[in-house]
């Protein structure tokens, strides 16, 4: 009833490429970015940023870049963590090595050494197809993961290999306090997300997509797989390369190579199958079901005053989280996206379905 | 010289052990298309039943005797292995005939994050030990050739031995029976075996019963070298180079694999180890098997990927 | 199918938003809140179960004789799995309930957590773990690595080498091992050994094991390459028995092998058994169940059916060290309540001042009933470690059995590593060294 677009004639061709052609999408957009930029810095808790949001906004912006590989462009990468390490170290020593650098310089900076990265390790993908992809990406994980404890150089020569920063601030405001460090992430976020959102919408995009569908038939009509492919690293890396930054940087503040291991990489190609391949609402909504939900089933025994021991909790909700994850599969294959869309289809006809 | 051949069967028995987990990502990916993630929460769990089953039993029933009460318990976990094959197929595989390949390498993901917390809440998460009677003193061989002898670990060649048997018997059973012929047809074409008749969802139940049986042994081989404990779903990923190097799709390219890797590994990391600081092996094995792949995309013995348009 | 899958996201969104949303409970008024961040779970658990059931039970203990001078201690557990992010949320989760102390119960959280504890007033306590260099009050005003760090431990090893060699002076020309654990943990002790190669000569070979340490037989290999004459184990978890196992497999002799004391426990040597026989490992702190305090705790809490864990585990090497940080940490509070008020509720800086302030001596390890099995921890402004005192025990195929000898870091060999590596933080941090009057409040 509410949800309809009867009505809403699109007279230019600009109006009718724009993102949200609806105009209740585009309300409802804007009173999100309204929510999500006022009333939380004002009614959050400190935990609800520390914990939840500024964790979600970035691993939500790290599926954003592998949805573009995995999702747009059809490569499983398993190698997510990777990147954000580079991304992490890179920053970092253009922090500790060049005096003054601004904290963006560090991070775009960051992101485009994940992108040359990413590209040298995106180059075996022009060969090497599918799981044997996945899995040869895997070599990008284990081989940084290795160079960040093992050559001194990447970590200032740091006695323990486990880095650190402080006194970050974006044009001389500092980014100490939870409220802070949550806007700073959130601004990033947006603007990636739109530039993402755009990008695929550009004939690179299409290009990603028809390699997707079929590489054979893409090379047939003329997209050279060597420029499409190595673009989805290249684009996907350095998104992922300034997640891994702020995630170092805003969210851990001290690290070590663990904190982007191949657990790591698993979690963001959930997060991205999970919310839907090929869309970008797609990583917010499995960034926030992957991160959220354990959060919350770790607090139910809690809350509900179950009396459970640690271990059969945590173990509990790996069990859930787990079975849940084989459900949603098996539900919508296509991710939470999808039954985003439907959804949406349904809202239309509703209340008077044919 | 005599250093470089212990290191060298050394890698060779290293690399009989991950040819064993591979071997449990190859019968799955051969016969149902699913690249299973979860052969390494397999190993766990069968390794874990086995573990506190022969440990239990006897309790229970009140006898002492280790070899029947470690028979007893292999019985029961293999038992167990297969109606977990019979639940997964029955949840979960079942629902999902004709999905991507990366929507099922994910729920098999799913499968493990469940396997890894059932196993332990039912199993605890202590570590156990498993003792089957493998021998843990070294031997010294042809000590009269080389100063000093050459070591052998009494325990990596029996357990070598072990998964060659194990690989041979495998290799019997798909290429002599009927039910081997089955999987072969299935694995050949999914709709053109059942149109002959041959039931698909039993096919399926039956191979990851055979992959919880080579989980089980070498949850059983592993676990009597390092102990039962979660650490033991994460030799998986000791495997995965092997599995593509040799072939997804190939029994005698995850053999054939495993001993690459575990020879390249072992070499790479005592004589190219110091010139990096040491700890290459664990990425070198990754890029030994990038590099062939290179060569060879579909792995060494990996069906040929043919596109079509 | 669809239907339900709606059904449940929708349930999950609202049940989500309903419980990040709502203010977390508060503690219950008038009581010490401990957050106890443990690992129960994954690869480290059998390492951490004992540690974690140690310090809860000592929590209980206290509270079932009647608190701290009255006040009882509310406490609550959060599973990290050993996992520095997880870590991180526990920790923000458990700080709005004011926590009196935390002990993150791994070198990687640790780290993280070093930034955030002094905005948010909240010590750490790292018994025998965490930054070396933390060691410098002057600079790490939050944090306390008491009883020991990575650095007093490596120090001690090389004097029992010494002491087995016959002087320090006879290491000359030997050859010492490292098999580390791959990470912060394992390679902190590297420039303390390597000042120690240096001073006396012998040469150092280190040889990484990358976490969490289940493949190690090319490492062995080389160990068997090299015969060095001492091998010095630092591993946690699966590691250190695997170590032991690849030690036994290749055939190197157990007597010449030395763990840290984070490779000296239980569940390090229980499944290798006899083969792990003659090997040896720092004893950060007494174990067995003959001591009063043990016995009473069997009393108090196990008979009364509130123990944490099994019954068997309590007095086990983990076991104690738990309970030690939770003692150590119930002290502090002891402390602070003397000078800030008696049976009050202590806040985080006045709880760091106890920290600072602790004086457990001969007569107070008495009263707590540990006579003769820890040595006096006295810790000051400068010194937040208190004391570096450590055994060595062996095992003997079934049980750990403790040496008599005490040792001593060396403090000209650590002070000035300390002071360097603190040094080096503070410029990094653009923390200003604090001064006498700082110390004094």
């Amino acid at each position: 009833m509410l949800y309809r677009e009867n009505g809403q004639f699109k007279t230019s061709y600009a109006a009718d490429q724009q993102i949200f052609p609806i105009a209740q999408d585009r309300l409802a957009i804007g009173l999100l970015l309204l929510v999500a930029f006022v009333v939380m810095p004002m009614a959050g808790s400190e935990y609800l940023f520390r914990a939840v949001l500024i964790p979600f906004l970035i691993l939500a912006l790290a599926a954003l870049g592998l949805n573009i590989l995995v999702g747009y462009c059809g490569q499983i990468s398993l190698g997510t963590g990777a990147f954000m390490a580079v991304g992490a170290y890179a920053a970092y020593n253009f922090m500790v090595r060049i005096d003054g650098m601004p904290l963006i310089g560090a991070m775009l900076l960051g992101g485009l050494t994940a992108t040359v990265v990413g590209v040298l390790f995106g180059v075996p993908s022009l060969r090497i197809k599918g799981l044997y992809l996945a899995v040869a990406t895997l070599a990008a994980q284990f081989f940084t993961d290795w160079a960040f404890l093992r050559i001194s150089w990447f970590t200032n020569n740091s006695t323990s290999g486990s880095v650190s920063v402080a006194g970050l601030n974006v044009f001389g405001l500092p980014i100490e306090s939870p409220v802070a460090k949550y806007l700073f992430c959130l601004t990033v976020v947006c603007v990636f997300a739109l530039a993402a959102k755009n990008l695929t919408r550009t004939a690179t995009g299409r290009q990603w997509m028809a390699i997707r569908d079929m590489d054979v038939a893409a090379a047939v009509i003329g997209i050279r797989p060597v420029y499409a492919k190595l673009t989805a690293f290249a684009v996907s890396s350095f998104i992922v390369g300034v997640a891994g930054v702020l995630w170092a940087f805003v969210h851990l503040g001290a690290w070590e190579p663990a904190a982007f291991s191949i657990d790591r990489s698993f979690q963001l190609l959930f997060m991205v199958i999970i919310g839907g391949l090929g869309s970008i609402m797609g990583a917010f909504f499995g960034a926030a079901f992957i991160v959220v939900l354990p959060i919350i089933l770790d607090q139910v025994p809690h809350l509900l005053g179950i009396p459970l021991s640690t271990a059969t909790t945590s173990h509990l909700v790996h069990m859930i989280f787990g079975a849940l994850i084989v459900f949603f599969l098996i539900a919508e294959p296509h991710g939470l996206a999808k039954l985003w869309s439907i959804g949406k289809q349904k809202l239309r006809l509703w209340p008077f379905p044919h | 010289m005599g250093f470089f051949l212990e290191t060298l069967f050394g890698g060779l028995m290293a690399g009989m052990l991950y040819s064993l987990i591979a071997l449990g990502f190859v019968l799955i990916y051969k016969a149902s298309g699913v690249f299973n993630f979860a052969q390494g929460a397999m190993v766990l769990f069968a390794a874990l039943a086995m573990a506190r089953f022969a440990e239990w039993i006897p309790k229970w029933l009140g006898f002492d005797n280790l070899i029947l009460a470690n028979l007893l318990a292999f019985g029961v976990a293999m038992a167990l292995m297969v109606v977990l094959a019979w639940v997964i197929e029955r949840l979960c595989l079942s629902k999902l005939v004709n999905q991507e390949g990366i929507t099922l390498l994910m729920a098999t993901l799913g499968i493990s994050y469940f396997l890894d917390g059932l196993g332990q809440t039912l199993f605890g998460n202590d570590i156990y030990s498993i003792n089957v009677g493998m021998p843990k003193e070294p031997a010294m061989i042809l000590e009269g050739t080389f100063q000093g002898g050459l070591l052998i670990s009494k325990e990596d060649l029996v357990a070598a031995l072990i998964a060659a048997g194990l690989v041979l018997a495998l290799a019997l059973f798909f290429q002599k029976t009927t039910t081997g012929r089955a999987l072969r047809a299935v694995a050949d074409d999914h709709q053109a075996a059942q149109s002959i008749g041959i039931p698909l969802n039993r096919i399926w139940v039956i191979v990851w019963s055979v992959a919880g049986f080579a989980a089980l042994v070498a949850g059983i081989i592993w676990g009597s070298k390092l102990g039962v404990q979660f650490s033991l779903s994460l030799v998986a990923l000791k495997a995965l180079p092997v599995v593509i190097l040799g072939g997804l799709t190939s029994v005698p390219g995850a053999i054939l694999g495993g001993l690459i890797i575990g020879v390249g590994e072992k070499l790479s990391e005592i004589y190219l180890g110091s010139f990096f600081g040491g700890g290459i092996e664990i990425w070198f094995a990754y890029v030994l098997a990038l590099g062939f792949l290179l060569v060879r995309p579909q792995g060494l013995f990996g069906e040929k990927i043919i596109d079509r348009v | 199918m669809k239907r339900k899958a709606f059904a449940l996201v929708a349930a999950l969104a609202a049940f989500g938003a309903g419980t990040l949303s709502a203010p977390v409970a508060a503690q219950q008024e008038g009581d010490q809140f401990f957050p106890l961040l443990v690992y129960r779970t994954g690869a480290y658990a059998p390492n951490g179960t004992p540690w974690a059931n140690g310090k809860q039970d000592y929590v209980k203990y206290i509270n079932a004789t009647g608190g701290i001078n009255g006040v009882k201690i509310g406490w609550e557990e959060c599973e990290t799995g050993y996992a520095t992010d997880k870590g991180v949320e526990c920790y923000e989760r458990l700080k709005s309930k004011k926590p009196s102390m935390i002990d993150p119960q791994a070198t990687g959280i640790t780290f993280a957590l070093t930034d955030k504890a002094p905005v948010d007033k909240v010590p750490l306590v790292t018994l025998g773990y965490g930054l070396a260099a933390s060691q410098d009050g002057g600079v790490f005003k939050w944090n306390f690595p008491l009883m020991g760090s990575y650095w007093t431990a490596a120090d001690a090893l090389i004097q029992h080498l010494g002491k087995k060699e016959g002087g320090l002076d006879k290491l000359k020309g030997k050859k010492i091992a490292l098999v580390y654990h791959d990470s912060p943990f394992g390679k902190e002790p590297i420039p303390l050994l390597q000042k120690r190669a240096q001073m006396h000569g012998f040469e150092l070979v280190l040889l990484p094991v990358t976490a969490p340490g289940v493949e190690q037989k090319a490492t062995w290999l080389q160990v068997r390459q090299q015969r060095p004459d001492y091998t010095l184990l630092w591993g946690w978890g699966v590691m250190n028995s695997t170590a032991l196992k690849e030690a036994v497999a290749t055939g190197y002799p157990r007597e010449k092998l030395l763990g840290v004391w984070w490779s000296g426990a239980e569940p390090d040597v229980k499944d290798v058994g006899a083969n792990a026989k003659g090997y040896s490992a720092l004893a950060l702190n007494p174990h067995g169940t003959d001591s009063v305090l043990i016995k009473d705790i069997l009393k108090k809490v196990h008979d009364a059916g509130n123990g944490a864990g099994p019954r068997e585990e309590v007095g086990s090497v983990l076991y104690m060290r738990g309970l030690l940080i939770s003692m150590l940490s119930v002290e502090a509070v002891r402390t602070a309540q003397a000078k800030f008020g008696k049976g009050k509720v202590m806040t985080g800086e006045q709880v760091r001042w106890g920290l600072e302030n602790l004086n457990v001596d001969e007569k107070r390890i008495g009263e707590l009933g540990l006579a003769g099995l820890i040595r006096p921890i006295k810790t000051s402004c400068n010194d937040h470690m208190g004391s570096t005192s450590v055994r060595i025990h062996s095992w003997d195929g079934t049980t750990w059995k403790m040496q008599p000898d005490w040792y001593e870091a060396d403090k000209s060999v650590i002070d000035p590593l300390v002071k360097e590596a603190a040094d080096k933080y503070a410029t990094d941090k653009q923390i200003k060294r604090r001064d006498a009057s700082d110390c004094a409040a």
